[in-house]
């Protein structure tokens, strides 16, 4: 392993990095009044990361495609999520679909 | 504290247990991998204690664990954890004011931003956040020891399709924010981009990426609606 040393102080400076970045967003917030048309735009801003967080962690691995059993379970999730079905279901769906697909060998 | 459980209603804090479960299962595989990997076993129970954000976590002991330097690994996890700033732009109303901001913002997960995002009111929202940053931060944790101390019990949960569940959680969390057409219009292109970018760029850029969706973002006026009536 590295010099425990270099690896300890790089978790620090990850965990103060980390942490500045989440408090940022709380700080500056209470610091300015922030024009309605901007606090729209904030909120549309988290709800793309996310969806764009969806998409990548669904259909992509490292720089390459994730297979099919992931794409696929997600999929299957998302359509019950549509359709309403309950939270706790679409979830099991989702795992439970890519998994299944990987027993029948198909990655 | 007490008032968080008063707020959430039973269908709501299943949801956030069961996620929270889930994360936990995924900190077993964490704790095994990284120790099955030659780190030493306060290397990822530190780092879940003090950074807490688990893909930049993933990052971090792959670079190092594989003989990379740690100052890579944690430019890595900063650029990973960068979109964390608009995650707090978005919700600081719902972390709250005052000394609740240091563990509120360091509670802030995907999941737990996605979960308060999915509730109508802002006291739900409150409710939410909080239970489910609560309850990731002990599950999480505890796994990590778990796994770190067991080894290589789970270090696959891509068997259990556990993979495919994450995407699901955050994709039924923000689906009801998609039924406004300019945030789903943002929303689209910003995938788009980002999915585009993925073979080129280095983990973390890409959803940064989905930020120039915003350039789409054409949200309705207040005024216009009423013209409507």
């Amino acid at each position: 392993m590295n010099n425990p040393m270099l690896v300890l102080g790089a978790i620090l400076v990850l965990a103060v990095g980390t942490f500045s970045l989440r408090i940022a967003g709380p700080l500056l917030r209470s610091r300015f009044e922030v024009p309605v048309r901007i606090q729209q735009m904030m909120s549309a801003a988290a709800i793309v990361l996310l969806a764009a967080l969806v998409a990548t962690a669904a259909l992509t691995d490292g720089h390459t495609h994730a297979g099919i059993a992931r794409p696929a379970g997600v999929l299957v999730g998302a359509v019950l999520a549509w359709s309403r079905v309950p939270f706790v279901l679409v979830v099991v769906a989702a795992a439970a679909t890519a998994a299944g697909l990987r027993l029948l060998g198909i990655p | 504290m007490r008032s968080i459980w008063r707020t959430l209603d039973r269908g709501l804090a299943r949801d956030i247990a069961l996620v929270c479960l889930a994360d936990g299962v995924v900190g077993i595989s964490y704790g095994a991998i990284s120790v099955g990997g030659g780190l030493d076993l306060w290397v990822p129970v530190v780092l879940s204690l003090l950074v807490f954000a688990g893909a930049s976590q993933f990052l971090f002991v792959g670079i190092v664990a594989a003989g990379g330097s740690p100052i890579a690994a944690t430019i890595a996890g900063l650029l990973v954890n960068s979109r964390h700033v608009a995650f707090g732009l978005a919700i600081s109303d719902v972390i709250g004011s005052g000394w609740r901001r240091l563990p509120g913002s360091h509670l802030m997960t995907d999941e737990n931003v996605a979960f308060a995002i999915g509730q109508d009111e802002l006291r739900q929202k409150r409710a939410a956040y909080w239970a489910c940053g609560i309850g990731i931060f002990v599950c999480w944790n505890v796994g990590v020891v778990i796994g770190a101390l067991a080894g290589s019990v789970i270090t696959d949960t891509d068997a259990f399709g556990l993979d495919a569940a994450f995407p699901a959680v955050l994709m039924a969390l923000v689906l009801p924010a998609l039924r406004d057409r300019a945030t789903r219009t943002a929303a689209l292109i910003g995938a788009g981009v980002a999915l585009v970018a993925v073979p080129f760029l280095p983990a973390g850029l890409p959803v940064l990426m989905a930020l120039v969706g915003l350039l789409f973002y054409r949200p309705v006026r207040t005024g216009e609606l009423e013209g409507v009536r």
